[in-house]
């Protein structure tokens, strides 16, 4: 089974195993990584689960919609691989993805 | 992050009454905090902790099936030795700190959480007991109206708040018929500015929905099922279903005969604490103290009920955290997505970037004495994130600029972290 790593601001990295037709923020729940809020529990609606993804990754992980993409061109610590992770649908493909948690959700 | 109860000892048992969002996350916030005592979570609604914004959403549009709606999976809570327990709390002990169930079984608490949610209130006219008349709460109400929806025919929705609106648009994207009936001049008059009122009508009737303001039920008729809706003046609409949607009431009386304190809903401070030392409360259920606004509020969605949770488990822990979090909320109709942001009760003034009379994009920011204090944003999410940071960092904004569509919201934005 495929396996997905979250890396904390600090540093601190989370290894998860990769379970079928679950989002990335629903991955990062089950396994109580912290630094992903996720308010609106995946409804796209609160910008609470910002992900920065790999460089190398970051094309695999699907298309973003306008509504995620206003909100992440306001986040403030927005990246170009800025995503919000209950957008991105998790598949074997993304086995070995690594995405960075930014300081603060807001 | 791991900090250890402050009584010593590990065997403690926590009981958190409910199995809903509030009940979901004050479990894993326990978890996550070091409580290494058992854990237990009691539901009278059959099963695990599951999502209820979308039942009005894309599950009651038949995008969603129940298993997605799950919060966390049962392999998450038996991982993290969370038991659930079916069944429903009947009374609580606080002296002998036990709980009595249904079935007239008996649990011990150390620390107990309230997690009872909120209810519906039901009309009480004649009729209401006829087949065909629905409420919208649970995933068994929405099951039922899945069950019974008619391909075609029609739909009278009782209420014009949040909940009656997006059921209203869920029905009528799968071409159904209907017609929301709201007593108040106006349809979300509670909780908005008229524009965000007038801006929903529109939307709905250029949908092909028909809303009646103003209108008083009185009377469902039918032979077994209801076939028409009464109003108080006499006119009437034939209806093959009927969806009540008038609001809720805070479940307090299994609190209230424990001899706590309630006042619209159970009384708590701002770490989520009742009178008793050992039961917090948090979620729809809680009437909380609001040190920066010196005011009790009790409010009812989910980001509130996830927050009270955090603060209500780091509480239980040992650990006083005051809830100070910046309330929000969300709404799905069509294709608009409304995103709100602080509350505004006591508004005096309402700017709007964008228009509301004409499209179908806006924000709406409230204001009092000048402060800003709260925003309506209608697919308009650069506004609703601007509107985040201003409220949580307290900063005001000038009303002339924030209206001024020249600007482009990320200057706006931009300003306020540099001035701060
Ligand atoms: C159709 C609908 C759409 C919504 N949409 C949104 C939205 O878009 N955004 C948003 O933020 N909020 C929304 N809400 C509101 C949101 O769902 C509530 O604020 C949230 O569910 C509150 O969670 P809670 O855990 O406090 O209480 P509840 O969800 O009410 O759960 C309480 C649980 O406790 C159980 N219980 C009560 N008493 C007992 C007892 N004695 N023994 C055992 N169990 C008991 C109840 O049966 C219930 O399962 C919506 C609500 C509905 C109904
Ligand atoms: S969980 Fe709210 S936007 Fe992703």
């Amino acid at each position: 089974m495929g396996r997905m790593t979250f890396i904390e601001h600090d540093g601190t990295r989370h290894e998860v195993e990769i379970e079928a037709d679950k989002s990335l923020m629903q991955h990062a729940a089950d396994n109580m990584v912290p630094g992903i809020d996720a308010d609106c529990g995946g409804e796209c609606a609160c910008g609470t689960c910002h992900v920065i993804v790999d460089e190398q990754w970051f094309g695999k992980t699907g298309a973003i919609n306008s509504n995620e993409k206003q909100m992440l061109e306001m986040t403030p610590e927005g990246a170009p691989t800025s995503r919000l992770a209950c957008q991105i649908e998790v598949t074997d493909a993304l086995d070995g993805l690594v995405v960075h948690l930014p300081e603060f959700q807001m | 992050m791991s900090h250890s109860p402050s009584q010593s000892d590990e065997n403690q048992v926590c009981v958190i009454i409910g199995a809903s969002h509030a009940a979901a996350q004050l479990a894993t916030s326990l978890r996550q905090q070091g409580w290494s005592g058992p854990i237990r979570m009691i539901g009278d609604e059959g099963g695990l902790p599951y999502q209820r914004p979308p039942l009005s959403k894309a599950f009651l549009c038949g995008e969603k099936d129940a298993d997605s709606l799950i919060i966390r999976p049962s392999a998450f809570y038996e991982k993290h030795e969370i038991e659930f327990i079916p069944g429903r709390v009947t009374a609580i002990d606080r002296v002998a700190k036990t709980l009595t169930l249904a079935d007239g079984s008996e649990q011990h608490y150390d620390k107990l959480a309230l997690c009872t949610g909120t209810r519906v209130i039901r009309l009480p006219i004649q009729g209401a007991n006829l087949g065909g008349v629905h409420y919208l709460r649970t995933l068994a109400d929405v099951e039922g109206i899945r069950r019974e929806l008619p391909d075609s025919g029609r739909v009278v929705i009782i209420g014009g708040g949040y909940i009656g609106l997006e059921t209203a648009a869920s029905l009528r994207k799968q071409g159904i018929d209907v017609v929301v009936l709201e007593m108040a001049e106006r349809v979300l008059q509670r909780v908005t500015a008229p524009e965000v009122s007038a801006f929903y009508q529109r939307m709905h009737s250029e949908a092909g929905v028909t809303i009646e303001t103003g209108t008083m039920v009185a009377a469902f008729e039918g032979e077994e099922r209801v076939e028409r809706v009464v109003c108080a003046d006499g006119r009437f609409y034939p209806a093959d279903m009927v969806i009540v949607g008038i609001g809720v009431r805070p479940n307090s009386e299994l609190a209230d005969a424990a001899g706590l304190e309630i006042d619209n809903g159970i009384v708590v401070d701002e770490y989520c604490q009742t009178q008793d030392p050992d039961i917090v409360a948090a979620g729809d259920c809680a009437n909380q103290w609001d040190p920066r606004s010196g005011q009790r509020r009790r409010l009812e969605s989910v980001p509130n009920a996830v927050e009270q949770a955090k603060t209500a488990a780091a509480t239980l822990c040992g650990e006083k955290i005051p809830q100070i979090s910046l309330p929000w909320f969300w709404s799905d109709q069509y294709d608009l997505k409304l995103q709100m942001a602080g509350l505004n009760q006591g508004y005096d003034q309402v700017v709007i970037r964008g228009t509301a009379d004409s499209g179908c994009s806006f924000a709406a920011f409230y204001f009092q004495q000048g402060q800003l204090i709260a925003a309506d944003c209608i697919n308009r999410a650069p506004e609703f994130m601007l509107a985040k940071k201003l409220l949580s960092q307290k900063q005001t904004a000038d009303m002339t600029r924030l209206a001024d569509e020249a600007i482009p919201v990320k200057q706006l934005m931009a300003e306020l972290t540099t001035s701060s």
